[in-house]
């Protein structure tokens, strides 16, 4: 319909993503502040069932895009699909689940069609009808608001939500399925370029830190692998795990399968210590529904203090071993 | 192979940043700057795959006068050359509006085999650019790159990051656009003969005519997405900051972990 709004869903095995829904419900909300119709759009191969899982939600229709080049997932026919949906319909703005796949291949798609894109959005507006979306640049230490500059004309916008930005629990559910809506695109002339060779998830011997009551996790501030010794120390004093941010494990001064966040181990232990952790994005949404957070941190703006029940600005190397000190001295005496 | 990378320079991870007064950017006076982390690793990616290629790297940057120590460090690590889009006419775009000028000067360099980029920038953070170059050049794209098999037959083998522990191995015709994980490879150092022959190599300042570009395509004329304001964001979980030397602090904290939150 044109003029509507999109929401994009993922899907995983046939299944829509939890996010998928995530998105629905942002769609829905921006919907009703423009009031604009909303609508869904299913894209991969065999998958009339996904779309009817995402047509239960109050939507004025799903969108149906099957075609067998869909799956397995690569950019170029998704990218292809959606730029000739887009042109077809028209619709106003298409929101997508910031994922690492819409990553892939929704620039593609922004680049294809000359179209703005707003990615990896927390929040947004609507002031005297203009969207205004907030992203959080600069590892998440600043807030921005931004908008389309050629708002007002013609033309599709895209925008992609952060996991956890929006509720899958908000997506109302329709009184009567949605109708799904068959797509007709042919992606027949499409050349095949990526080949897809091997899928596979990493054999590891994983240490389950999803199981510990207590992580005591070290991040870039600690600033050379030598140094660890005092942050273990502090672990083993409170019998908990040893974990670790990205950049501690991309330097292998701890082994990948102690990294938390969204791309390592997702943990809710009754206590966690950040110690030399800023607190970018990709870390927080690891480890943010964590019963006691702690974090030490010699830069009192470090986004960890935003998510934290305690914290300590200071240096590291003095308050660690302090801290191990009491703790020990603590339980000893319990 | 004859790969470009384009790195881009950004605040140092620590900065302490301050909105700039027109309340839109940063402030810079007294920021140190670095590059972009995951560009780190693309240079490393791309100096190995020369190495191991008998080809070589060219770095491209779009930014002002000061970015020339980021290119400058590139040329120590290895880089042969670089590309330097310096002119007022490109400050102050978006993706959409840095990646047409990134592919405009891939291609006015011509013969190019593969471009990489670090997955996202540590300041803007789009994780669009390289993708939006490999869209504007026509080329095929590949994100979250962990591992390059060198070349066979016009094809290159990638290891890619998937969701949820996944990982996949793919391949692609060349020339083709790759963005990279951080931790790909450990990035190497600058040695001193590094530093001293990086100032001999040649840095092309590029404007906007010398691509054939309209300098409405591109810098805050080009930009499609406008950032209306920056701002501290309001705090919405409130830290209880524990304050005194690291011994009293400590102590306060063991404390409050013990009888407050019972987690000790």
């Amino acid at each position: 319909m044109a003029g509507a709004i999109w929401a994009v869903a993922q899907l995983e095995d046939g299944r829509p993503k939890g996010v998928s829904f995530e998105t629905v419900a942002a769609a829905q909300k921006l919907g009703e502040a423009l009031g604009k119709p909303v609508e869904a759009v299913v894209m991969g191969s065999g998958a009339r069932s996904a779309a009817e899982a995402v047509a239960a939600k109050e939507l004025e229709a799903v969108r149906l895009i099957d075609d067998p080049k869909l799956d397995p997932y690569t950019p170029d026919p998704y990218a292809a699909a959606m730029t000739r949906a887009v042109e077809a319909e028209s619709p106003d703005y298409v929101l997508f689940p910031h994922t690492y796949q819409v990553r892939d291949w929704v620039p593609r798609l922004a680049a294809a069609l000359d179209a703005g894109f707003v990615s990896d959005v927390v929040a947004f507006r609507v002031e005297e009808g203009t969207p205004v979306f907030v992203r959080q640049p600069y590892q998440g230490k600043l807030n921005a608001d931004c908008v389309f500059a050629d708002e007002g004309s013609d033309g599709v916008r895209f925008v992609s939500l952060q996991a956890g930005a929006y509720l899958a629990s908000d997506a109302a559910a329709g009184d009567a399925a949605a109708e799904i809506v068959e797509q007709e695109i042919d992606l027949g002339d499409l050349e095949t370029r990526t080949e897809v060779v091997d899928t596979f998830q990493e054999v590891v011997d994983k240490v389950d830190l999803s199981r510990a009551d207590v992580i005591v996790a070290v991040g870039r501030g600690i600033g050379k692998e030598e140094r660890l010794d005092i942050v273990r120390e502090l672990a083993d004093a409170l019998g908990g795990q040893l974990a670790a941010s990205r950049p501690v494990c991309d330097n292998e001064w701890l082994p990948m399968d102690r990294q938390i966040g969204s791309s390592g181990q997702t943990v809710a232990p009754k206590l966690y210590l950040a110690v030399g952790i800023s607190g970018a994005i990709q870390h927080l949404v690891g480890m943010k529904n964590s019963g006691t957070i702690v974090a030490i941190n010699k830069d009192p703006n470090a986004p960890i203090f935003a998510v934290s029940d305690y914290g300590i600005v200071g240096d590291l190397f003095e308050v660690v071993p302090a801290l191990t000190q009491k703790v020990k001295e603590a339980r000893g005496a319990a | 192979m004859n790969i470009v990378v384009c790195i881009k320079q950004v605040p140092e991870r620590d900065a302490r940043l301050k909105v700039a007064s027109d309340g839109r950017s940063i402030d810079e006076a007294g920021i140190a700057t670095e590059i972009n982390e995951s560009d780190q690793y693309a240079l490393e990616a791309g100096l190995r795959l020369a190495e191991k290629t008998d080809g070589e790297v060219v770095v491209l940057l779009l930014g002002p006068d000061r970015a020339e120590e980021s290119i400058r460090r590139a040329l120590a690590m290895g880089a042969a050359r670089a590309i330097h889009l310096n002119d007022a006419a490109f400050a102050g775009g978006d993706a959409t509006a840095t990646a047409r000028a990134l592919a405009a000067a891939v291609e006015n360099e011509g013969g190019v085999d593969l471009v990489l980029t670090g997955l996202q920038s540590d300041d803007a953070g789009w994780s669009q650019t390289g993708v939006l170059v490999a869209e504007r050049l026509g080329w095929p794209s590949a994100t979250l790159i962990m591992e390059i098999e060198s070349p066979e037959g016009g094809r290159i083998k990638v290891k890619r990051e998937l969701e949820g522990g996944w990982f996949q191995w793919i391949t692609l015709p060349t020339p083709a656009v790759l963005t990279i994980q951080s931790g790909i490879y450990p990035v190497r150092y600058a040695t001193l003969k590094g530093i001293m022959g990086a100032k001999k190599k040649e840095i092309r300042k590029v404007s906007p005519s010398d691509l054939g570009l309209d300098a409405s395509a591109v810098g805050e004329a080009g930009r499609r997405v406008e950032v209306r304001r920056l701002y501290v964001p309001e705090k919405t979980a409130e830290a209880e900051m524990i304050e005194g030397d690291a011994e009293t602090a400590a102590a306060t904290l063991v404390d409050k972990l013990q009888k407050k939150a019972k987690v000790l």
